[in-house]
């Protein structure tokens, strides 16, 4: 999951101020819709809070007094503040929804500007989930928490706090009533919130396994169905329900006293109210009216504590949350430009000096070691080995994918960290071995090798990559709209159309990483014929399982183990090298795959 | 996606304020889940209801008490010369005794509700689940995975939200708007109509906030899902956004997007947290508008309404204002619930995979050259086929003797992928299919083990019609390498169990070492123990691979399928492992799918399939010797272009 997420409670008070403080750089251009917002709520709350107060004097100094006069003047005025709360409580509406809307907008902005300068070091230590989730539901939590804490974090203490006031001012006797309930009742939300808080989140964890098992059988019901483990997968399943169970009903059962509690508090305090009320407006020490007023601010209080302990609830679900994105932020790309960076790569020469490399710096026991390669400009060069012997590892380090553990890696004769990244990206294209194309046409993703190419340019790459056969055949031709992924085309002609994107580029250095697998032997024999005719001058780099796709390579590198085998020709290879031999005698005698030709007819 | 699963319901209590799904036949549905609740919690119902009505009157009474405070005891006692307060006293401890149940009701209701809430999302968890693993494939081939899913997230969340909080809410609301009104009535006719008008008003206002937001929310759904939809596309595919340095343009068309998202749900927000104001405020004009109505009244006297009697109808006036806001905030989540009970019922509707075989799998010894019923794991099978019509009994040796007789197979009926496809495979014979993508391989191996039925012709298993034989018998007697490899959360070990639950540690060893997983399963960081997330996350394609050949290895079955099993692993590592499956499988049957050439040539039978036709079959020699599909496939000599 967040191999290097720390856990909520190891994060220290420092870790939390400087994540606020990541999270509070992004407010920006809202800082006025986060102010405001507020301040429309403290003119609600105000003006809320005014009006049991009109209506004592409504009461005392109206009917009791029998003015008629009165009671309009006072109830006039109470409609006017009524209606003043209401604009401000549309104001706090308004730019609450804005201040929190824009928020939410700056932070997937910024974590989005910053993924894009992360590494592939970077991106590897998230997951793409991992970080879609964090772009998506985590920002959501953040929005609605943020919205939460500016509508109600002031309102509901500042209303209490209001309503706490009036009633000092009407009968300090009967409000110290109010203030003793306040603390008791905080006192005992407090300690079931915290006690609440931690049982929920073992319980979440739990019930977050429980539905990843349910996907796991969604997923991989044909294994379970192919071994007759329908039963064995209900028990182990039941079992695990019926724990989160026990664990939900533990965590709800203290949620379940709030409700009694509160009320409790708020039947006590209405009833010692009203008799210690009673009393002193019997003894002219308060008028009926006040007494009315003061049960209608118990309720105030009372309601906007319990709605106070319901934000903080929230603003610690949201913690979560706001870690996962803080994190995004500030996440430091670990490759960096140089300061003073080349801006020209000169030829096609690639030069591997010491290399070691380990994709967690492990010097000990890295997965390339100590790797010596010398590739003149405009060779090509073929690449062979076992899964996992690190052969795109090897190539990796080439555009500056990673940086090494140890030595150095020179193109065009220098060090490759000393170029511009897009410099040197640009000169050395790398067709991915797990690669993507995007929603847009044919043409569009084409144009991502060069912005401005001309459809002939685009037309001319094609060719090349032998793409051009089946995207002609499609009645939008160029034009044609892929899905996401590309899933609207097959295997083979994904790849294809991938090298044709990467040969838009003109580079000087052209790396196929296992880009033909599912392309067929006929058409793969045909691509690697135009790259020798048609771009001689670009160093070539093929990675391949097929034999048949790097023997004719002027030169073959063989990897196993994360070490450099043999790196000759064909023919001397298979004098000298054991592994190629064998993999040659493997494969040989015959071509190597049946293809996907069949479907491309 | 499994590592980070989404949490909806940790957000705020209300549900979703989004436009409100149609709904076929809300009654019915809500029917079913009342049955449902009755069906396990019968007794914890009935108290919870009658703990709602016991807490709303007993409310209701207090209520009516501040009217006696002022009229019957505080006045008076004003007047009065020497104040005698023992029948306030006395009134106090009634009330108090009142709100003391009250207390007690709530108590109970929330927390019988805790049990009858978790109690009934496990109940219906547990059948879902339970009731899942009896459909058929093709219903997991029908619904995205990810709907299936959503089910027992956020289905069983809005619902969990309308067990606990909607009904129980909505009925103490109900109860409380007719209590309230009852009261106001007896207290004052004109009053209420003026509250009524009030309440007409904020109704009015409140459907037009809603309106604005409604349509505001759909389109910052619609927002929303295209800036997830750009997320999800990037982060995918942000390796090649390196590569192709196409950073800044990938930002600006996210920015365009991401703005539009901010327009829309800066609007959508901001007419749904006017709800809350419009129905406070205007709440407050009604109370002051009462208030000076009632001041009147109860000035002049009129209709025997006094200072009590307002005191009494302004908190009535208040407390008929919060159900109705509550009610108005419910409905959404009610109506969002029970679109999701729909879908939950829905599934638990599906009818099953149908098993009508009957006969079984055993162990088997031989005694006097007749085949015996084993209770030891003895190396030989036999098919018992118990007769139906006179009850005499059959044992058939397991041979791994398979025949497809002219079978026609379509996922659609519509749409035939197999055509009168005949096939032998005798014992012990490693028959091969090759064909391109969408010949229809896997679709045969799919058949044999009756993951779909056939629409025509027969398959018969040692000369046993396969519908005749049990599912889960049939199946044991399969062990199939699929194409995707699965793995579960838990340990290594574990996970080649799988295979054989029974099996000792020295078994999985075994079947890893026969695999050739045994050597990279040693260099995990903990071994055979290390444990596995997300379906293995951290092993390689290839690693995987060999990991449900030894699951598939460790369940030692008579009949083997491998269905591209090694596609991913290279061609040396493959040798070995396929050493290693031709020593175990040496005189069973196996099946191969691959479109690797080394893999399939030394098959007995190679089985060349196109667009669901078997267009040539022999064994490697053969197909070369005839010059068709399989040595231009082989040859990679593709003159027909």
């Amino acid at each position: 999951m967040y191999g290097t997420v720390p856990k909520g409670n190891d994060i220290g008070k420092k870790g939390n101020t400087y994540m606020l403080k990541t999270l509070g750089a992004q407010i920006k251009e809202f800082k006025a819709a986060s102010i405001a917002t507020p301040i429309f709520m403290t003119i609600e709350v105000l003006m809320e809070t005014v009006i049991p107060f009109l209506m004592a004097s409504i009461i005392d100094d109206g009917v009791d007094k029998g003015d008629m006069h009165h009671i309009y003047v006072v109830g006039g005025l109470m409609i006017l503040i009524a209606v003043i709360g209401l604009l401000g409580g549309l104001g706090g509406a308004r730019y609450g929804a804005k201040a929190s809307a824009g928020f939410a907008k700056n932070l997937r902005e910024a974590m989005f500007a910053n993924i894009q300068t992360f590494s592939f070091a970077n991106i590897d230590k998230y997951a793409t989930s991992g970080l879609v989730t964090r772009l998506t539901t985590d920002v959501t939590n953040l929005q609605n928490a943020y919205q939460m804490i500016l509508r109600m974090c002031i309102r509901a203490p500042l209303s209490m706090i209001c309503a706490m006031t009036m009633s000092y001012i009407i009968c300090p006797r009967l409000a110290n009533v109010y203030l003793v309930a306040v603390v008791l009742l905080g006192t005992c939300l407090a300690i079931l919130m915290v006690r609440t808080h931690k049982y929920f989140s073992k319980v979440f964890e739990k019930y977050d396994d429980l539905n990843a098992s349910v996907q796991e059988n969604v997923t991989g019901i044909r294994v379970v169905k192919a071994f007759v483990r329908e039963d064995y997968e209900k028990k182990r399943f039941t079992t695990a329900s019926h724990n989160v169970y026990g664990m939900f009903v533990k965590a709800e059962k203290l949620i379940s006293l709030n409700a009694p509690m509160m009320q409790f508090t708020v039947y006590s305090c209405i009833l010692l109210i009203s008799w210690m009320g009673a009393r002193l407006v019997v003894a002219r020490g308060l008028t009926t009216g006040e007494l009315m007023s003061m049960l209608t601010y118990s309720m105030n209080i009372l309601m906007n504590l319990m709605m106070l302990s319901m934000v903080f609830v929230m603003i610690t679900m949201s913690m979560a949350s706001a870690r996962r994105v803080s994190e995004v932020i500030n996440e430091k790309s670990t490759l960096t430009n140089p300061e003073n960076p080349d801006y020209e790569v000169t030829d096609g020469s690639i030069c591997f000096d010491h290399v070691s490399f380990d994709y967690h710096g492990d010097k000990e026991n890295p997965i390339l070691k100590d790797v010596n390669l010398n590739i003149r400009s405009g060779e090509t060069i073929g690449i062979i080995g076992g899964t996992g012997s690190s052969k795109s590892s090897l190539v990796n380090l080439i555009s500056r994918l990673y940086d090494v553990t140890e030595g150095t890696v020179s193109v065009g004769g220098k060090d490759v960290r000393t170029y511009d990244l897009d410099t040197l990206r640009n000169s050395v294209a790398v067709v991915l071995q797990k690669n993507v194309l995007f929603s847009g046409t044919i043409l569009e993703n084409l144009r991502w090798g060069d912005e401005h190419a001309t459809e002939e340019e685009c037309r001319q790459a094609c060719h090349l990559a032998c793409a051009d056969e089946f995207i002609e055949r499609f009645p939008d031709q160029y034009n044609t709209f892929l899905e996401q992924g590309g899933s609207n085309l097959s295997g083979g002609q994904k790849q294809r159309l991938c090298i044709a994107r990467a040969l838009l580029k003109k580079p000087k250095v052209l790396i196929l990483d296992d880009s033909t697998s599912a392309v067929d032997t006929a058409t793969d024999a045909k691509i690697r014929r135009a790259f020798a005719q048609e771009i001689p001058g670009t160093t070539k780099l093929i990675i391949a399982q097929r034999i048949s796709s790097v023997q004719d390579a002027d030169r073959i590198i063989v990897m196993e183990d994360g070490q450099i085998q043999g790196f000759d020709t064909h023919e001397h290879l298979l004098e000298t090298n054991e592994i190629y031999r064998d993999i040659y005698e493997l494969q040989t005698k015959g071509g190597g795959d049946f293809d996907e030709k069949a479907g491309e007819n | 996606m499994a590592e980070e699963k989404v949490r909806e319901f940790k957000g705020n209590g209300r549900g979703p304020r989004g436009p409100r799904p149609k709904l076929d036949h809300p009654m019915q549905t809500f029917l079913r889940i009342m049955r449902y609740l009755m069906k396990y919690y019968p007794v914890h119902m009935v108290i919870v209801v009658l703990a709602i009505f016991a807490n709303v009157l007993c409310n209701v009474q207090g209520t009516w008490f501040m009217k006696d405070l002022i009229d019957v005891y505080v006045r008076p006692l004003l007047l009065a010369e020497n104040a005698d307060f023992s029948g306030l006293l006395h009134a106090i401890a009634r009330v108090g005794g009142f709100y003391l149940l009250g207390v007690v009701a709530v108590f109970a209701q929330n927390r019988i509700m805790v049990y009858v809430t978790q109690g009934t999302l496990m109940h219906l968890r547990n059948e879902m689940f339970v009731h899942m693993e009896t459909l058929p494939i093709k219903y997991f081939d029908q619904h995205p995975h990810g709907d299936i899913m959503s089910i027992y997230t956020n289905d069983i969340d809005t619902l969990r939200q309308m067990i606990s909080q909607s009904m129980p809410q909505f009925l103490n609301s109900a109860i409380t708007i007719v209590s309230v009104f009852i009261s106001m009535v007896v207290l004052s006719v004109p009053l209420t109509i003026v509250t009524l008008l009030m309440v007409a008003v904020v109704l009015f206002s409140t459907k037009k906030a809603t309106g604005a937001s409604g349509r505001y929310f759909v389109q910052q759904q619609r927002d929303l899902g295209k800036v997830n939809g750009y997320i999800e596309e990037m982060m995918e595919g942000q390796k090649v956004v390196k590569v192709f340095c196409h950073e800044s343009q990938a930002l600006d068309e996210f920015c365009e997007l991401n703005n539009r998202l901010y327009d829309s749900a800066f609007n959508a927000n901001q007419f749904a947290n006017v709800l809350g104001p419009i129905n406070a405020q205007l709440g407050n004009v009604s109370y002051v508008i009462c208030a000076m109505v009632g001041g009147v009244l109860a000035l002049n006297g009129t209709f025997g309404f006094t200072l009590g009697s307002l005191a009494s109808f302004l908190t009535f006036n208040k407390s008929f204002y919060m159900p109705i806001n509550q009610i108005s905030m419910q409905l959404n989540a009610v109506v969002m619930a029970l679109a999701g009970a729909d879908r939950i019922f829905n599934l638990l509707d599906e009818k099953p995979e149908t098993d009508e075989g009957y006969v079984t799998l055993v162990n088997a010894k031989k005694v006097d050259g007749k085949l015996v019923e084993s209770d030891k794991r003895s190396g030989l099978w036999a098919w018992k086929h118990v007769h139906q019509a006179d009850g005499s009994v059959d044992y058939v040796e397991l041979t791994g003797d398979v025949v497809f007789d002219d079978v026609d197979f379509g996922y659609d009926p519509e749409k035939l992928v197999l055509h009168n496809v005949d096939l032998y495979a005798t014992p012990g014979q490693k028959i091969a299919f090759v064909g391109s993508t969408g010949a229809g391989k896997t679709t045969i191996t799919n058949l044999i083990n009756r993951f779909y039925d056939i629409q025509d012709g027969k398959i018969r298993y040692d000369g046993i019609n396969i519908n005749k034989i049990k599912k889960d018998d049939l199946r044991h007697s399969l062990g199939i390498v699929l194409q995707d490899t699965h793995l579960f959360t838990g340990t290594v070990m574990e996970n080649i169990r799988y295979g054989k639950l029974d099996a000792t540690d020295e078994e999985v060893i075994a079947a890893a070492k026969l695999a050739n997983a045994d050597s990279f399963i040693r260099h995990l960081p903990e071994g055979y123990q290390t444990k596995l997330t997300g379906d293995g996350a951290s092993l390689s394609q290839g690693q995987r691979q060999l990991l449900a050949i030894a699951r598939a290895a460790v369940a030692d079955p008579p009949v083997l399928i491998l269905d591209e099993a090694t596609s991913s692993i290279d061609t040396r590592t493959e040798r070995i492992v396929q050493e290693g499956m031709d020593r175990l499988m040496k005189g069973r049957t196996t099946f191969v799918i691959a479109h690797r050439l080394s893999t399939v040539r030394n098959s007995d039978c190679i089985i060349v399939l196109e667009q669901g036709h078997i267009i040539e079959r022999g064994n490697h020699d053969q197909l070369m010797a005839a010059h068709g599909k399989y040595y231009q496939l082989y040859t990679g000599n593709t003159a027909s272009h």
